[in-house]
C-alpha cells in the first residue's frame, strides 16, 4: 500500500508567554494509519494536537495537509480540512441532546431539521458500530456514551483525520476494547487517526507507529512492530526508568480506620453509598476499584467529613493516645483537632485541592496558614517546601510563584499530592492521583505511596487503572453502585476477576455488557 | 373595574417585556448584561430627544415620521450602548457585574441630564417635557377596539409597540428552539469553548445578540415614555423598571414565551395597591415589593428542582478566552 502523508508538520513552535509548549517539531501522519503521540506531562501533546484543530495558532512553522501548505485559523477552517478532535475534557453542551450536540456549528446543511440529522447520525452509528439515543440529553449520559457522541460528533462532519486527546483514560477495560475496534474499522476505511496517550500497552496493541516528544521537542518516530516499552519509556523520558513497583509485605498492620455501615445520599437524595463496611489497616495500601461515580468520591468524603452520612459510623484508632473517635459526626476542622490527619486529594485536582489563581507557594499555605504564631503569615516555610516538591517531584515550572492554572495537568497533581504527604498524615487518601499522568510521575507517586506505607501509614487508593491497582495495592476493594461488591487479596487476585466485581449488582442503565 | 386593571397591567407589563425579552436574547449568550436599566433609559431618551427635535423643526406633523424618528434615535441610543458593553466585557474582557451597573449608572445619568437640558430649552416650569403630539401618533389604537366591548378592551386596545413586543417576545422564542442560529447562541451561553470547537464565532454572536438585546430593551423605555407616560418625560419616571425587567428574566425561567405571560403579571403587582381601596402608605410600598419578592420565591424553587433545563445558561456572567489555561 502507498503511503501518503495526509498531514505534515513542519517546525511548529508555540509558547505560552515564558513557557515554550512546543519548539521545532515536525511529523507526518499517513493515511489509513494509528499514529500515536507519546509523551511526559507539559511535553506539549495537547497544544501541538491544539494547533492542528485551529484552537491554537502556531507561532512558526507550516502545516501541510495532502501536500499542501494551509494556514488554520478557527475550528472551523480545521473542518474544512476534515480534521476533527476528540478533547480529553468533552467538549458538549450538557443541557442539549445528542442530536443537537453533533449538528452544532454546521451551517451549509441546508435547512434546519432535527429529523433528517438523526437519520444521519443513525446511519453513521450503523456503519462503524456505535450504540446512541439521538435524543438522549448530555447530562444524562454515562461517559462512554458521551465520548461516543464526540466521535459522531467529528465524523458527522466527514472527517478524515481524527485526533483523540487520552481517550481511554475514563473508560472501563470492557469500554475501551470497544473503542479500539471502531478506531481499527475507521483506519480501515482509509481514515487517519492521532491517538494521544500514556498507557504503553495502549500504543502497542493499537498503533501503526509512534512519535515520541519530550519537553516540548520531537524526539522521535519508530514503527510500533520494530519498538518495545523500554524503548519508548526511554525515548519519552530521557533515560532508563524502572517500571516495576516494589511492593513490600505490610508490616505493623493495625486497624487504623473502621467503616462501618456507611450510608449516605448526594444532593438529588440517590443513595450514593450503601451499607459500606471495611477497615483500613497501617502500613498497607487498600486500593479501591470500580467504575467512575459508583460512590468512591462519596466515601473518601465521609471518611474526611466532607460528607453528611444518613447511617453508619467511621472509627479512627489514634496510633498515639490509643482511643478511638467517631469521624462520622465531625467537621474537618474537628478531625484535625483531634490529632487525626486525613491527607485528602480530591479527584478535581484544582477544584477542591488547589486554587487556581494563586502560586505554588500560596496553595502550601492553604495548608499551613493556621499554623503562624504572629497574626502576619509566614511565607518562609511554605516557601521551602513548594521549592522542595519542586525538585523532588520534578515539577516542570518556571518557578515557585507561577500561578498553578499554568501549569499543566500532571505537574498540578504532583504539586498537590506533594503537599498532601508532607503533612505526614496517619491515613493517606489518594483518588486518582496518576490521573492524566505520564509513566514517569505516575511511578514517582506509587513510589510515595509505596514509602508512606512503609512508614505505617494506611493508604487508600482510588485508582482506574486495574494493572496497576493489581501491582500497587495489598488489598483491593471493589465498590459497584455504592455497595462493596468484594474485597480481594492484589496478590492473587486478577484483572477478570476485578472487572466482574465492578459490573456486579450494577442494575442501571449504564450497564452495557 | 376588573377590565381597566387589565388594561393597566398589560400597559405597566409591556416595558417589562421588552426589557426582559432583550435581556433574555443577552443572557442566553452568557453576557449578564446588568446594564439594562440603563440601557431602557438610554432608549427613552434618545426617542425623546428624537421626537423634541422633530416637534421643534416640524410645522405640522407627519404622523409615520413622527413615530419612525423617535423609534430611529431610540435604537441608535440603545444600540450604542450595547456596543459599548460587549466592547467592554467580550473584546476587551472587562468583568460583567461591574459594566452593567456602571451602565445603569451612566444610562440613568445621561438619562436625567439630557432631560434637564431639554427642559431648559423647552422654559418650562415643571421639570417635564411634554410631546403630546408624538405620544398621540404612538397611542394610535386599533379603530375598532373600542366597538368590541370587554373583549375590544382587554385584547385590542393597545398601541402597535404593546403588540410589536408580544411579537418580539414570541419571535425570540421560535429563534431560540426552532432555528439553527438559535442552537448556536444558546450553545455560545452554555459552553462557548464548545460553540468554539464546533466552529461558532464566539464574539460574534456575543456583540450581536447583546446588541439586539439591547435595542429591544430600549424600545421598552421609548414605550413608556411615549404611551405610558403619554409623552411626558419626567427626570427619574421610568424608576426600578429595569431592575424588574431582569428579574422577570429570573422569573420567565430564560424562555421569552413565559416572560409574555410573566410581564402582565408583574405588571399587575406593580399596580395591584391602587385598586385595594384604603391601603395605608406603608402598605403600598409593601405592594410593589412583590414582584421581587415573587422572584426571590421563583430562584428557590427553581434552585431546589434543580432540571437542567430551567437553570441559568450555564456560562453567565463569564467572560471567554480561546487560549485561558
Amino acid at each position: 500500500m502507498g503511503k501518503q502523508a495526509a498531514i505534515e508538520l513542519k517546525n511548529i513552535t508555540k509558547t505560552f508567554g515564558s513557557i515554550i509548549a512546543n519548539k521545532d517539531v515536525s511529523l507526518t501522519v499517513n493515511r489509513g494509519e494509528i499514529l500515536s503521540i507519546l509523551g511526559e506531562n507539559g511535553s506539549g501533546k495537547t497544544t501541538l494536537m491544539n494547533m492542528i484543530s485551529g484552537i491554537y495558532f502556531p507561532d512558526h512553522g507550516q502545516i501541510f495537509i495532502n501536500g499542501q501548505e494551509v494556514v488554520i485559523r478557527s475550528p472551523r477552517d480545521a473542518f474544512d480540512y476534515k480534521i476533527g478532535m476528540i478533547h480529553q475534557h468533552f467538549k458538549l453542551v450538557d443541557v442539549f441532546s445528542a442530536a443537537e450536540n453533533i449538528i452544532l456549528g454546521l451551517e451549509n446543511e441546508g435547512k434546519f431539521n432535527i429529523k433528517q440529522s438523526t437519520s444521519k447520525i443513525k446511519a453513521i452509528s450503523e456503519q462503524y458500530g456505535f450504540e446512541i439515543d439521538p435524543d438522549k440529553k448530555v447530562y444524562e449520559m454515562s461517559v462512554s456514551e458521551k465520548q461516543t457522541v464526540e466521535i459522531i460528533k467529528v465524523l458527522y462532519r466527514g472527517a478524515d483525520i481524527l485526533i483523540l486527546d487520552e481517550p481511554t483514560a475514563v473508560l472501563t477495560p470492557q469500554e475501551a476494547q470497544k473503542l479500539f475496534a471502531v478506531l481499527r474499522r475507521m483506519r480501515d476505511d482509509g481514515k487517519s487517526i492521532i491517538i494521544i496517550t500514556h498507557k504503553l500497552h495502549e500504543v502497542l496493541s493499537l498503533s501503526d507507529r509512534v512519535v515520541v516528544l519530550r519537553k516540548g521537542e520531537y524526539i522521535g518516530t519508530v514503527e510500533t512492530k520494530e519498538t518495545n516499552e523500554t524503548e519508548l519509556t526511554e525515548m519519552m523520558v530521557g533515560k532508563k526508568i524502572s517500571l516495576n513497583i516494589d511492593r513490600s509485605e505490610p508490616k505493623n498492620c493495625e486497624t487504623r480506620l473502621e467503616v462501618k455501615n456507611v450510608s449516605c445520599v448526594n444532593r438529588e437524595g440517590v443513595k450514593m453509598l450503601d451499607s459500606v463496611n471495611f477497615e483500613a489497616k497501617s502500613g498497607e495500601i487498600l486500593g479501591i476499584a470500580g467504575i467512575a461515580g459508583s460512590g468512591q468520591r462519596e466515601l473518601l468524603e465521609s471518611i474526611a467529613g466532607l460528607q453528611k452520612l444518613t447511617e453508619g459510623q467511621i472509627l479512627y484508632h489514634n496510633p498515639k493516645t490509643g482511643k478511638t473517635d467517631n469521624l462520622g459526626d465531625k467537621t474537618p476542622l474537628q478531625i484535625r483537632d483531634l490529632g487525626v490527619r486525613l491527607s485528602f486529594v480530591p479527584e478535581d485536582r484544582l477544584g477542591m485541592g488547589l486554587v487556581g489563581n494563586m502560586d505554588i507557594v500560596d496553595n502550601m499555605m492553604l495548608r499551613s496558614y493556621r499554623k503562624g504564631k504572629t497574626m502576619f503569615l509566614e511565607r518562609k516555610k511554605p516557601k521551602n517546601l513548594a521549592n522542595k516538591i519542586i525538585e523532588g517531584l520534578e515539577v516542570v515550572t518556571p518557578n515557585a510563584n507561577t500561578p498553578v492554572r499554568r501549569l499543566s495537568g500532571g505537574n498540578v497533581q504532583k504539586v498537590l499530592v506533594g503537599r498532601e504527604i508532607a503533612a505526614s498524615p496517619t491515613v493517606l487518601m489518594a483518588a486518582y492521583p496518576v490521573r492524566g499522568l505520564d509513566i514517569n510521575s505516575s511511578y514517582l507517586i506509587y513510589n510515595l505511596l509505596n514509602s508512606q506505607k512503609e512508614e505505617g501509614v494506611a493508604v487508600i487508593f482510588v485508582g482506574e487503572d486495574l494493572d496497576v491497582l493489581l501491582e500497587l495495592c495489598d488489598r483491593i476493594m471493589v465498590i459497584s453502585s455504592g455497595k462493596i461488591s468484594g474485597i480481594v487479596d492484589a496478590r492473587t487476585a486478577t484483572k477478570e476477576e476485578l472487572g466482574l466485581l465492578m459490573t456486579k449488582n450494577n442494575g442501571g442503565t449504564t450497564d452495557e455488557q | 373595574m376588573i377590565v381597566a386593571f387589565i388594561q393597566r397591567a398589560v400597559v405597566q407589563g409591556i416595558p417589562l417585556l421588552f426589557g426582559s425579552t432583550g435581556e433574555i436574547i443577552t443572557e442566553k449568550t452568557g453576557n449578564l448584561n446588568l446594564g439594562t436599566a440603563g440601557v431602557m433609559y438610554v432608549g427613552g431618551m434618545t426617542g425623546v430627544i428624537g421626537a423634541f427635535l422633530y416637534e421643534q423643526s416640524a410645522e405640522t406633523i407627519n404622523p409615520v415620521l413622527a413615530v419612525l424618528i423617535p423609534m430611529l434615535s431610540c435604537v441608535l441610543g440603545s444600540l450604542f450602548m450595547g456596543l459599548l458593553y460587549s466592547f467592554l466585557t467580550v473584546t476587551l474582557r472587562a468583568n460583567q457585574n461591574v459594566t452593567g451597573l456602571a451602565l445603569t449608572t451612566f444610562g440613568v445619568g445621561f438619562g436625567n441630564f439630557f432631560g434637564g437640558s431639554l427642559i431648559k430649552l423647552t422654559g418650562s416650569d415643571t421639570p417635564s417635557i411634554t410631546l403630546t403630539q408624538t405620544s398621540n401618533c404612538f397611542k394610535q389604537a386599533l379603530p375598532f377596539a373600542d366597538k368590541l366591548g370587554w373583549f375590544g378592551d382587554v385584547f385590542l386596545s393597545y398601541s402597535f409597540l404593546a403588540y410589536m413586543a408580544v411579537a418580539i417576545a414570541l419571535i425570540a422564542s421560535f429563534f431560540f428552539n426552532r432555528t439553527r442560529a438559535g442552537l448556536h447562541l444558546r450553545a455560545v451561553g452554555e459552553n462557548p469553548a464548545t460553540a468554539d470547537a464546533a466552529g461558532i464565532s464566539v464574539s460574534k454572536y456575543k456583540y450581536l445578540a447583546t446588541c439586539v438585546g439591547s435595542i429591544i430593551a430600549g424600545f421598552g423605555g421609548l414605550y413608556y415614555v411615549m404611551d405610558y407616560a403619554c409623552g411626558v418625560w419626567s427626570n427619574d419616571g421610568f424608576g426600578d423598571r429595569g431592575w424588574l425587567a431582569i428579574a422577570l428574566v429570573i422569573f420567565a425561567i430564560w424562555k421569552p414565551s413565559l416572560s409574555i405571560l410573566g410581564s402582565m403579571i408583574f405588571g399587575g403587582l406593580f399596580i395591584v395597591h391602587n385598586y385595594i381601596p384604603n391601603l395605608s402608605m406603608s402598605m403600598q410600598e409593601i405592594f410593589k415589593m412583590t414582584p421581587y419578592v415573587v422572584t426571590i420565591v421563583v430562584l428557590i424553587f427553581i434552585s431546589m428542582r434543580r432540571k437542567r433545563e430551567n437553570q441559568p445558561p450555564a456560562s453567565l456572567g463569564l467572560s471567554y478566552f480561546r487560549e485561558e489555561r
